[in-house]
């Protein structure tokens, strides 16, 4: 097994987020026959639609790699189920849009299980879905990640390159809370990277500083993370010395690194995909300003999507990219 | 029926044993009395809950009992009491939940509607209405896969067949033919909308037959024909036949709640379907037919009394849950909660 921080000379190839996942699954199932994976269109030929299950059905039969019919509420239900009958489940949502449709049993009953039952439930259960606008129009580009971090019982997890994709996909599988993992419809394919083909795991919860700064602390996850760090490469040529945190995962939520950083920096723009209006980015701006008010030297600031939904037309633009972020710093550091 | 013939059709899997009918009697009754004060103490607003009564669903929820094994597996409604008790969990236990005491099966975090035991297999209940059948179906592929023949069973109202969950774990659990044992206890009320007036489609089990499982419709009221169907359809989904479903056709006797108005149900219909009783129709049945003499019912009568008395008096005066435990068990890890506080 190899923790990224203690990972030296691991065998490694060339792979994107989508093959990254493929692997932590893969290699999830031949640890553990409990791991069964669920959801519409996973089995092959196709492998699902993002190509993240591909081979897995075949690998390791239909019984354990099961094509659902296009139901989530029984996709999740079942994972539910799976859950309480000793098994881990992993579920594909195909868009986080459709946890819509599957989120009394996620909201309902996977979160709440453990509580309601006096903790003899567990549900390690992982839910895995797919943000991100994909020109598809609004019904299929939501980042709903707020609405579980503010449902208690449910972790939330956002990985911006394919080796953490896969290290916290591996440790969701063997979590024995519910996990959401969210994905970002761009990141699946388009950035490589030299991934362990060994097992990976990153803890949940632990944040990762992805770039070093001392005059302000740019907080984000998923996919704002490869915009944020194009921001903080603009800004270093003003000489606006920026850091940026990777938060990873939502729920844990890792306030020490990021308390830690904005001490420092005392300075802060939290930035992410989500509506800025009561998004992710809300709590955490009130955190910080709980805990640092007298330090800091600017009000914390949110980079967010506009409250709309996504727009299909190009010209109409609701989620935020690394100009906006520039901009954001620009403000706070009086520039 | 004479001994000889009971034992002949005990033998042959047509009736149960004189120690199941003993046993279902004893669920029947003690369903019936903590069910009554149950009710009682709501109203009083000593039991500050909302509780669910079960009375004229007694005789389903004692037959069920009587043909699931312990490793088999419950997944019910908040409309619960008689599954739990016949699935074994202890009353004390039951009626501390109820509650909210620190003895319930729950540790009092879980309520009348989430009753829950792990220990007999009553694995579940749901607060909202169809959403056990797909945690079932879960539970029948994760008992598909374990291939130990054990059996899923999930309860729920006629009220739950307009929902999506239960179209969703229906299909699921034929399309993959899980061990699923779908038991629809047909009260024909869906809280207060009587069954006419929220569907087109009243015969269920019609509807349930054309997702490709072995569905019939059961007097409900009948504990022995109830078994009968029941243990049938439990030996076809453990020799791997996949899921049945059955309708047992009963009526609600009291309000949806255990304080709510009932004034609006037809009083002739109501009548009609008093003079069926399950328990006390079940005692006179019984010493017709020689079974059970009337001084071993009257037996299983105090002794259910005493432990309904017993479990009521326990629950109220156990302490609640200490403050402590209002951030235990939200994750397996305590600490996490506490730095998100």
């Amino acid at each position: 097994m190899t923790t990224l921080q203690t990972a030296t000379a691991v065998e490694t190839e060339k792979m994107s987020a989508a093959v990254a996942m493929n692997s932590a699954l893969d290699l999830a199932m031949a640890k553990d026959d409990k791991v069964v994976l669920l959801g519409e269109d996973i089995a092959d030929p196709i492998g699902g639609v993002f190509k993240v299950t591909k081979g897995l059905s075949t690998k390791y039969g239909k019984g354990r790699v099961r094509a659902t019919p296009i139901a989530e509420q029984s996709i999740v239900g079942a994972a539910v189920g799976l859950a309480l009958g000793g098994y881990r489940p992993v579920a594909e949502i195909m868009f986080c849009d459709f946890l819509t449709l599957a989120s009394d049993q996620l909201v309902n009953h996977a979160a709440k299980l453990r509580y309601m039952s006096g903790g003899q439930s567990s549900v390690p259960l992982t839910v895995r879905t797919v943000v991100g606008n994909s020109r598809f129009g609004a019904q299929h580009a939501q980042s709903l990640e707020a609405w579980f971090m503010h449902t208690p019982g449910i972790k939330v997890v956002m990985a911006s390159t394919p080796t953490e994709a896969k290290g916290l996909l591996t440790s969701c599988v063997f979590d024995d809370d519910p996990c959401l993992f969210i994905e970002h419809i761009h990141l699946e394919y388009t950035n490589k990277e030299e991934v362990p083909t060994g097992e990976v795991t990153i803890p949940l919860g632990t944040a990762a500083i992805k770039r070093p700064g001392s005059d302000v602390t740019v907080i984000t996850y998923g996919p704002a993370v490869p915009w944020s760090l194009q921001a903080a490469e603009t800004l270093a040529e003003e000489g606006i010395s920026v850091e940026v945190i990777d938060l990873r995962t939502l729920v844990p939520l890792d306030l020490e690194t990021v308390l830690e950083s904005v001490g420092r920096t005392r300075r802060a723009v939290v930035a992410h995909e989500a509506t800025q209006f009561c998004g992710p980015g809300a709590e955490l701006a009130a955190r910080i300003t709980e805990e640092l008010f007298g330090e800091l030297e600017a009000p914390v600031t949110r980079v967010g999507a506009t409250y709309a939904p996504i727009p299909f037309a190009k010209s109409l633009r609701a989620i935020p990219d690394a100009d906006d972020l520039v901009d954001a710093v620009r403000r706070i550091t009086g520039q | 029926m004479t001994e000889t013939a009971h034992q002949v059709a005990t033998a042959a899997g047509t009736m149960p044993s004189v120690a199941d009918l003993e046993r279902m009697y004893w669920v029947m009754v003690t369903t019936t009395l903590a069910d009554s004060r149950a009710q009682q103490e709501a109203k009083a607003g000593k039991l500050q809950a909302a509780f669910y009564p079960v009375r004229g669903m007694e005789a389903v929820c004692a037959a069920l009992g009587a043909v699931l094994e312990p490793r088999d597996r419950l997944v019910s409604t908040y409309r619960n009491l008689g599954d739990v008790v016949a699935k074994g969990v202890p009353l004390k236990s039951i009626v501390a939940e109820l509650y909210g005491r620190v003895d319930g099966v729950s540790k009092g975090k879980g309520g009348p509607m989430h009753l829950q035991d792990d220990e007999v297999g009553m694995t579940a209940t749901t607060g909202v209405v169809g959403s056990g059948l797909p945690i079932a179906a879960g539970l029948g592929i994760a008992a598909q896969l374990d291939g130990d023949g054990k059996v899923v069973a999930v309860t729920f109202g006629d009220g739950a067949t307009s929902i999506g969950a239960y179209h969703e774990g229906m299909n699921m659990a034929a399309l993959w033919q899980l061990p699923v044992l779908f038991i629809c206890q047909n009260n024909r009320w869906a809280e207060h909308t009587p069954l006419a007036d929220y569907t087109a489609a009243p015969e269920f089990a019609q509807r349930a037959a054309s997702y490709g499982m072995t569905a019939r419709k059961v007097d409900g009221f009948d504990p022995i024909a109830s078994w009968r169907a029941l243990s049938e359809a439990v030996q076809a989904i453990r020799s791997g036949g996949g899921p049945v479903f059955l309708e047992f056709e009963t009526y609600r006797l009291t309000g949806h709640t255990g304080t709510a108005d009932y004034s609006y149900v037809p009083k002739d219909e109501l009548a009609r379907a008093m003079t069926r009783d399950p328990a006390p129709n079940f005692r006179t049945w019984l010493i017709d037919q020689g079974l059970v003499a009337a001084e071993r019912l009257d037996a299983i009568e105090q002794e259910a009394e005493s432990a309904v008395a017993e479990a009521f008096a326990f629950g109220a005066a156990r302490p609640q849950p200490d403050v402590d435990q209002l951030h235990e068990d939200v994750f397996a890890d305590k600490k996490l909660v506490l730095d998100l506080l």
